[in-house]
């Protein structure tokens, strides 16, 4: 097992995508640290463009992430749908 | 921000496809080889440039969208940060430190990586790595900038910040992070893309900009936590880019792997030293600190390393080799080199000190097997000569590294007595070395390293051995930028303005 | 292995002893005396003797040491090239083979205050 991880900055944009994504990876632990949010999770985490639509209300373009987000760690896959993290696949 | 989501007709993948892919052709009356000239004598093998894949699929036009949003978010910052005293509402004046190594030696490096991505992308035959390069290129250029800008707010009221193209240039404790891109950028685009790309991007810059931003921001200092992330958002499309150059180059031919793992172990080690002067920032000159730099090693460079070179096994990647020196270097390198910091501190366009008892104390709480019994006795005779009005200063200079081009501070990686000696010889002539790791990497390629230009060699050679002229040179003003913290008009200053901020005096 | 290249690649080291003016650059460094972070770089005449680059220079440096006043020079380990080396004092440095960019490692068994103080 390794950890992927993600981290955002920690801000108004963001709280409901780190909703989000704790609701779609019941394995993922969130560590608040000061100005940023880091989410560790084993192997593999996902970040679902619906469940943020739902925590946000209103449409969101998955790319959106890229203003926010300050660094990651796994192999990446992403589409119009999901964001995927994946270490040892 | 809320931006528009509008329905897309074409989907992530054909946009990707049609915004890179679709804009290449294939040339008709010149030949391939002569239009990317660079691209095969590194000894790389490509047999099919399509396979190259952003994950991300970010194309051109949503790249300017982002950008643009990332630039409005951090010039309501820096403004509000000018607006509102900013420069007062640090910890404490000593945090400045750290912020004048930064800007002396790692913004110059950004704008050295965005001129080797403008050439990578030139380099490079596949569009999709054009692309990427372009976008980096661009990247790298407003990271410089931003960084400039967020900390020349500071400039109009401390000292040290003025002249850090100079510094970058010609001071002794840069030349690890210039020396590093010099190497980079006279490397071919495959070896640049490994350096900087992988190397530096995706197994080092999360122990520059992470812990240390995070910790900017715990020490008030908002202009600098705002370029850190937002040069950082930056980077994890980096860190992804270079994760994917390694994995083209080893899926394309099994002989690409041991080009690829002897640049990896190069690099590595290249990045490791720079990483020297981010262990000091991050142990010694933040006021508040978030973590020490032993902690961020655990989760950047053991969990976070280690899960991706296990990653990469598949393709016969091992750890780089350094990898076991560098894990015995942890506990030693921020207070070895913050030694060399204060000794040498007439030299430096920075302020040092010794720590305080309470910083005494959390390094040892932090260094449990290593301060107290290798560092702190020689910080505690260090404040005894001060007390009796003798403060230390080492006028012998150093030994510089013919590599990285540190003094060498460092110790045998299994003996921290005793300095790490390694020495070599060739066409005749001495090459001294801080470690294993570099002395192998000029082994490599000696011609390209006897080369290096060193600053406290050059004292003699260009300027006869004479400190006030070579001050000069490097626009170093003598009893202003260098010398203790404590006694320094950056402290006066400090002190006297936020008394006045907080009262009606 | 060379560096790799398009074309013939030849460099030309930049700290040649013909650039230091007449002198040259010799490192001293004192075996587990860490207060010093670095070893010394010293730049001097190669005729300067043994003797007087240690009563001159070098004795001057190791000073902000406790244990400086305790060396006795003339029976300290001496190391030239990392190995065990026998320095004549009444001869210069060039008579003695040290080059320019050698390194002088000495030894004082015995001496490291700083060490036990833990």
């Amino acid at each position: 097992m390794s950890t992927v991880f993600i981290a955002l900055q920690a801000n108004e944009d963001t709280r409901p995508i780190i909703d989000a994504i704790a609701l779609d990876n019941p394995a993922a632990v969130i560590n608040r640290q000061p100005a940023m949010v880091k989410i560790d999770a084993p192997d593999h985490l996902v970040i679902r463009r619906e469940t943020i639509e739902d925590q946000l209300g209103r449409a969101y373009d998955l790319q959106e992430l890229q203003i926010n987000l300050i660094t990651l760690s796994g192999n990446v896959d992403e589409d119009d749908d999901t964001l995927t993290l994946t270490w040892n696949s | 921000m809320d931006m528009k989501a509008t329905k897309k007709k074409l989907g992530m993948k054909e946009r990707y496809r049609a915004l890179t892919r679709d804009l290449g052709w294939e040339p008709s009356y010149q030949d391939k080889d002569a239009i990317f000239p660079y691209a095969s004598y590194e000894g790389i093998k490509v047999h099919d440039w399509d396979k190259w894949e952003d994950p991300f699929r970010l194309t051109m036009d949503a790249y300017w969208k982002y950008q643009a949003e990332k630039e409005r978010k951090f010039y309501a910052i820096i403004d509000a940060h000018a607006q509102n005293n900013g420069h007062l509402n640090i910890t404490d004046a000593r945090y400045l430190s750290a912020l004048k190594i930064f800007l002396q030696a790692i913004s110059p490096g950004e704008y050295a990586a965005h001129k080797g991505f403008a050439r990578a992308g030139r380099e490079f035959p596949g569009v999709g790595t054009q692309v990427a390069c372009q976008m980096q290129a661009i990247d790298e250029l407003r990271h410089a900038q931003t960084q400039i800008h967020a900390m020349s707010n500071y400039n109009r009221y401390y000292d040290g910040f003025h002249a850090f193209a100079d510094a970058r240039d010609r001071i002794w404790y840069t030349s690890v992070a210039r020396s590093f891109f010099d190497d980079a950028m006279s490397a071919g685009p495959f070896e640049f893309m490994i350096a900087i790309g992988f190397s530096f991007e995706y197994v080092l810059t999360n122990l520059l900009f992470v812990p240390f931003m995070s910790g900017a921001a715990y020490n008030g200092d908002m202009a600098t936590v705002t370029f850190g992330f937002s040069a950082q958002s930056d980077e994890a499309r980096h860190m992804t880019l270079g994760l994917e150059c390694i994995k083209f180059m080893l899926e394309q031919d099994p002989d690409n792997l041991p080009i690829v793992q002897a640049w990896i172990d190069k690099w590595f080690w290249r990045g490791f030293r720079v990483l020297g002067l981010v262990s000091t920032m991050m142990d010694y000159m933040l006021p508040k600190r978030v973590m020490s730099w032993r902690e961020a090693w655990d989760i950047y460079g053991v969990e976070n390393g280690g899960a991706l070179f296990k990653d990469l096994a598949r393709y016969g990647i091992r750890p780089p080799k350094g990898w076991d020196d560098a894990e015995k270097a942890i506990d030693h390198m921020s207070h070895q080199f913050m030694l060399g910091l204060y000794q040498w501190s007439f030299g430096t366009s920075f302020h040092s000190w010794i720590p305080s008892d309470e910083d005494m104390d959390w390094l040892s709480a932090k260094y449990p097997d290593t301060f107290d019994k290798y560092y702190r006795p020689r910080w505690a005779h260090i404040r005894k000569l001060k007390a009796a009005g003798t403060p230390f200063k080492n006028y012998g200079l150093a030994r510089l590294c013919q590599c990285c081009q540190l003094p060498s501070v460092f110790t045998e990686p299994d003996d921290p007595t005793l300095t790490c000696h390694r020495e070599t010889v060739y066409k005749g002539e001495k090459y001294q070395f801080c470690s294993d790791g570099c002395m192998d990497i000029f082994n490599n390629e000696p011609e390209k390293y006897i080369q290096s230009w060193l600053p406290m060699p050059a004292l003699f050679s260009e300027l006869g051995g004479d400190v006030g002229a070579w001050m000069n040179w490097v626009s170093l003003r003598d009893g202003v930028d260098n010398g203790d913290y404590d006694g320094s008009t950056d402290q006066q200053h400090f002190n006297e303005w936020r008394g006045l901020a907080t009262s009606n005096l | 292995m060379t560096v790799k290249s398009i074309k013939d690649y030849v460099g030309v080291s930049r700290d040649r002893v013909e650039n230091f003016n007449g002198k040259q650059l010799v490192y001293v460094s004192w075996d587990h005396h860490l207060l010093f972070a670095s070893p010394f770089l010293l730049c001097l005449p190669p005729e300067t003797p043994f003797a007087a680059m240690v009563s001159g220079p070098l004795t001057a440096l190791v000073q902000p040491d406790p244990d400086a006043a305790a060396v006795d020079w003339r029976t300290v380990e001496w190391l030239k090239d990392n190995a065990p080396f026998t320095p004549d004092f009444s001869r210069s440095l060039a008579a003695n083979g040290i080059g320019h960019k050698d390194q002088i490692r000495f030894r004082t068994p015995g001496l490291n205050a700083l060490l036990n103080a833990a």
